[in-house]
């Protein structure tokens, strides 16, 4: 190919490019949408940890404790309220946990899609309004899941199922829908004859964050399955039979009178839950942030900014994604301190997440934006 | 597209689909139950403590314990393998800037593949049988998935930028 042709080639690509990112066009819906839903998600992570995760913790410890008073008193019914209170305050959790996860993990998905588009064989405006819906959906269901606790049965003309349940639930079928529908055009462009193969600039992008990104991305993910590895085999079992045994204790000595040796059972029990939570919060938190990694890497044609600006952000992003899951692990011998730099780590992510889209936000189908902007 | 990559995108995805499938299959039929025989049997534990029943009680307490020990398993086992297919199906888009020759990078997909399935599915087997058998079953899964992560990651490391 003469260097001509070449320039020709490469003038046909970044006007290919522009098109397929225009304003409102589908793809950008599904990335912009989907690092907001992962931003959302980690901030709502951040609250949900400083505000709800560890009062929730001290609550059931309190209600623990209850039971075996109530056990020592030899009263049935109070350790059967304590118990149902510990459930309330478990669904309690559970629903922020889910609205956390789903949130981004739909935001995952968001970016996959949208890796997919140009292989989606439908018209633009099917996929813009697939795109649409899909935010939807992916809004819908972690806000429903969110309010499950406070709604509750109110107002609800089902027997077992809330409004913000119905809602929630909605949202998942609608993210479902799009994501069969896009399956769909897919398997259709791949059975296409005459289809016109079509080549992506993002899948072709060698520049230093995209390289940067993908192999630390792949590091992260590796570590964070190295680590579970270690937990299951060194730690899962022995914790789990440690949990049974002091459950046996808190009931056996507080039954004989012993409440200083019930007390202190619950409070390694505590220990111990707290042992579990930071171990799977780690090796969960490395391995959505190795994903996350690998997923901008192939997007980092889109951010437009100084090829310096793309390389700060992928740094801060790797730094920050290894930093808070080995702080979440140091956060049983440091304690406030180790979690106050897991946050910290937490907050470099959301920062270079930030940035990143700023980027994309700007990006005007010129791909090379090394020269002329900031 | 190569075969490295059409394992990964393929197999990635049919292992997502599976996962999700078996999720939907487990909450419906299996999850509530087993929560509310888990909440109910401890409980039941501590109730029975302070009636002084102790047996009734241990046994109580014996029984949350197997069913958490199941518990655990199976959404660990539905977890690993949507998440381990979404990592195979992104890794699989970019294969091709593994940095070694289609031969190895075939071996690293079937590495992955391989260990994506038999992971999960050992940890699994864990809840109905507590030998050693599906334990190293899991185990051998977990390191093909990390060899195979450990030969991805280097391949990345070695890819020359055009």
């Amino acid at each position: 190919m003469s260097i001509h042709e070449g320039a020709i080639g490469s003038g046909a690509a970044m006007a290919q490019s522009a098109e397929r990112f225009a304003p409102r066009s589908a793809r950008r819906i599904f990335v912009i949408s989907g690092i907001g839903l992962i931003l959302c998600g980690m901030i709502l992570g951040d609250i949900f940890a400083a505000f709800i995760l560890h009062p929730s913790a001290n609550r059931i410890g309190e209600n623990l404790l209850a039971a075996t008073r109530a056990v020592a008193s030899h009263d049935p019914q109070a350790a059967g309220a304590a118990f149902q209170s510990i459930g309330g305050l478990l669904e309690n959790r559970g629903t922020k946990v889910d609205a956390h996860s789903h949130m981004i993990g739909f935001g995952y998905v968001a970016l996959l899609v949208a890796l997919l588009q140009p292989y989606v064989a439908f018209s633009e405006s099917i996929k813009k309004f697939l795109a649409k819906l899909f935010l939807l959906g992916a809004i819908l269901l972690p806000v429903g899941v969110f309010l499950i606790h406070y709604v509750g049965m109110a107002g609800s003309p089902f027997a077992a199922i809330g409004w913000a349940s119905v809602f929630g639930d909605f949202g998942g079928f609608l993210v479902w829908v799009v994501c069969l529908c896009e399956l769909a055009a897919l398997a259709k462009y791949f059975h296409a004859q005459s289809a016109v193969r079509v080549s992506d600039e993002l899948l072709n992008n060698r520049s230093w964050a995209a390289r940067t990104l993908l192999s630390g991305g792949t590091l992260l993910v590796l570590i964070g399955f190295l680590h579970g590895s270690y937990y299951a085999g060194a730690h899962l079992f022995r914790y789990e039979a440690r949990d049974s045994e002091l459950l046996s204790a808190m009931t056996t000595q507080a039954a004989a009178g012993d409440s200083a040796g019930a007390v202190q059972a619950v409070a390694d029990y505590g220990q111990l839950q707290g042992a579990k939570a930071v171990n799977v919060a780690a090796h969960a938190h490395v391995i959505e942030f190795g994903v996350l990694a690998i997923l901008l890497a192939f997007f980092q044609p889109y951010v437009f900014l100084s090829e310096k600006w793309r390389r700060i952000w992928a740094v801060i992003l790797l730094i920050g994604s290894l930093a808070l899951p080995v702080f979440v692990l140091l956060e049983l011998r440091w304690g406030l301190l180790a979690g106050g730099l897991a946050d910290g780590g937490g907050l470099l992510v959301i920062i270079a997440l930030f940035g990143m889209l700023v980027g994309i936000w700007r990006y005007t189908g010129k791909l090379d934006s090394s020269a002329g902007v900031a | 597209m190569t075969l490295s990559r059409r394992l990964l995108i393929f197999g990635g995805l049919a292992l997502a689909v599976w996962g999700m499938g078996y999720g939907i299959w487990y909450a419906v039929f299996i999850e509530h139950q087993t929560l509310d025989g888990l909440g109910s049997a401890l409980a039941t534990g501590f109730m029975r403590a302070a009636e002084n029943r102790m047996a009734e009680s241990q046994t109580a307490l014996s029984d949350a314990a197997s069913r958490s020990f199941v518990y655990v398993r199976q959404v660990d086992a539905h977890g690993h393998w949507i998440g381990l297919g979404l990592l195979l199906l992104i890794l699989g888009i970019a294969f091709d800037r593994v940095g070694f020759g289609e031969r190895v990078r075939t071996y690293l997909a079937i590495a992955l593949l391989a260990g994506a399935v038999t992971f999960p599915l050992g940890v699994l087997l864990e809840t109905w049988n507590r030998g050693r058998g599906p334990q190293a079953v899991a185990i051998i899964g977990s390191a093909l998935v990390i060899l195979g992560l450990s030969g991805t990651a280097l391949g990345f490391a070695r890819s020359n930028s055009d």
